[in-house]
């Protein structure tokens, strides 16, 4: 089966930021094996790759913790199938937490 | 995926999920849509009058940013003829509140609104750094809560200003709410989802943001592309609280309009007169004038606590027995005046209640 991967654009805010290293963007590879990438795909990655302490307040099961916003190239993903949408290679990917701050 | 159209105007794409509603809207439409169901909160509940200083209490926070930017838009927009302010209080946490009070210097030159910033050093001589110092991490947010209720509205009171908005939202709200019923404190269920809560010693508290979501807030922002801040307390809030939030996060998940529900079910509440009665009678404080349920407000016994060095013992307890002398050399709370304009709005204004807000 071949590999399928996306390059990607993937920003953070609203606090977010903080569990990535403080890094407000970075660029990387998604792929999945004989189907298209997916959000779910992208958001594991995220997790086992990115984060160094704190997990938790980034993932809860395979989805993103509640009260963080996802938007693929300025669209909620809540139009775009959230978990399983599929990625395209170029696609910006914000998270933004609503949780920080008043 | 195939773009959808936006379900107001057809024509352009959709993108956004309205969390209320469902309805998939644009760019252009989210906005409009937003400001003027913010519109229709404020003038349904006819919380301004024309002519009036208004303070915005601006932490630099998504919530006081986003509530900076639409009264200054609804005010042109609609006419409501408000001197809007930004009021700011400085609770001195180094690494947090020196960095979110340079956000509202900027959005003071971006919204060119007035700035007026206070600090609990200038006015209660210590800062929430010290604070934690001689308490500790576990109440210093009880500490903070009663010192910036004060501090905001001394802060407006000394710009002659009888009317405070804050951008609680409404996830904030039904935490809010949430939490009454956990305490126990039915008094302050009904107040808590007012839009504005008035009294005769009180500046007055409004809530524009009452019905409007969170997620709604950061959209917004983020398409707008405002200028906030983002970063926790480094003395995180109390864990009741924070506990009350996640859940309420689960479940907007799972349902979105939990949260406007959960408003409306405090809004239809009737409290009895039982404990209506049995609230207790405001007065002023013996020591600083403000408004007060006791002889001396939360402020003046924590600071005395503070002043003492047993900080600790003054939580829980009952103001009422906390000695009444002061040391000549101990820290005290300057006299609390209410702006003249409140004075003369109240003596018009026979329909207010003498009750605190929340
Ligand atoms: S978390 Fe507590 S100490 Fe920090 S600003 Fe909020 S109330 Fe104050
Ligand atoms: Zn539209
Ligand atoms: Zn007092």
């Amino acid at each position: 089966m071949s590999s399928v991967t996306r390059n990607l654009n993937v920003e953070f805010g609203g606090g977010l930021e903080i569990l990535f290293n403080h890094q407000r963007q970075i660029k990387l590879v998604v792929s999945a094996q004989g189907r298209n990438p997916t959000v779910r795909d992208l958001i594991k990655k995220l997790a086992d790759e990115h984060i160094n302490e704190r997990r938790e307040l980034f993932i809860e099961g395979d989805t993103v913790r509640p009260g963080i916003l996802v938007l693929i190239n300025d669209c909620d993903w809540e139009l775009r199938d959230e978990l399983d949408g599929e990625l395209e290679d170029g696609d910006v990917v914000v998270f933004i937490s609503t949780l920080h701050g008043g | 995926m195939p773009p959808r159209p936006c379900q107001l105007c057809s024509n352009n794409r959709a993108m956004i999920k309205r969390p209320k509603t469902g309805q998939q809207v644009c760019k252009e439409c989210f906005f409009f849509a937003f400001e003027e169901e913010i519109h229709k909160t404020i003038s349904d509940a006819n919380t301004f009058k024309r002519g009036e200083r208004v303070a915005i209490g601006a932490s630099g926070g998504k919530d006081s940013t986003v509530l900076a930017h639409v009264m200054k838009t609804l005010n042109e927009r609609h006419d409501y003829g408000l001197e809007l302010f930004l009021l700011s209080i400085d609770e001195g946490i180094t690494g947090y509140r020196d960095d979110s009070l340079e956000t509202v210097k900027r959005n003071k030159e971006q919204y060119q609104l007035p700035l007026k910033i206070l600090s609990y050093n200038e006015l209660y001589g210590w800062t929430m750094d010290r604070i934690v110092e001689a308490v500790g991490k576990k109440n210093n947010c009880t500490f903070c809560g009663v010192f910036r209720r004060q501090a905001l509205d001394r802060g407006a009171s000394s710009l002659n200003i009888s009317h405070i908005v804050t951008g609680h939202n409404a996830d904030d709200v039904a935490e809010t709410v949430l939490m009454n019923i956990l305490r126990g404190d039915v008094s302050r269920l009904g107040r808590c989802v007012e839009i504005t809560t008035r009294g005769e010693d009180t500046i007055n508290r409004s809530k524009p943001f009452k019905y409007t979501y969170e997620k709604e807030i950061v959209m917004y922002a983020y398409f707008k592309k405002l200028d906030y801040f983002s970063t926790e307390c480094i003395y995180s809030p109390e864990a009741y609280r924070g506990f009350a939030r996640t859940y309420i996060k689960d479940l907007e998940a799972l349902r979105p309009s939990t949260i406007i529900d959960i408003i409306h079910s405090a809004e239809n509440i009737r409290i009895s007169e039982v404990v209506q009665d049995a609230l207790p009678k405001q007065q002023k404080c013996q020591r600083c004038g403000y408004i007060s349920s006791n002889e001396l407000c939360k402020a003046c016994v924590l600071l005395q606590g503070l002043e003492k060095g047993t900080a600790k013992m003054a939580i829980g307890s009952k103001a009422k027995h906390v000695s009444q002398e002061v040391s000549s050399d101990t820290r005290t709370i300057p006299m609390f005046k209410m702006p003249d304009q409140q004075v003369r709005n109240n003596q018009t204004n026979q329909t207010n209640q003498a009750k605190q807000s929340v």
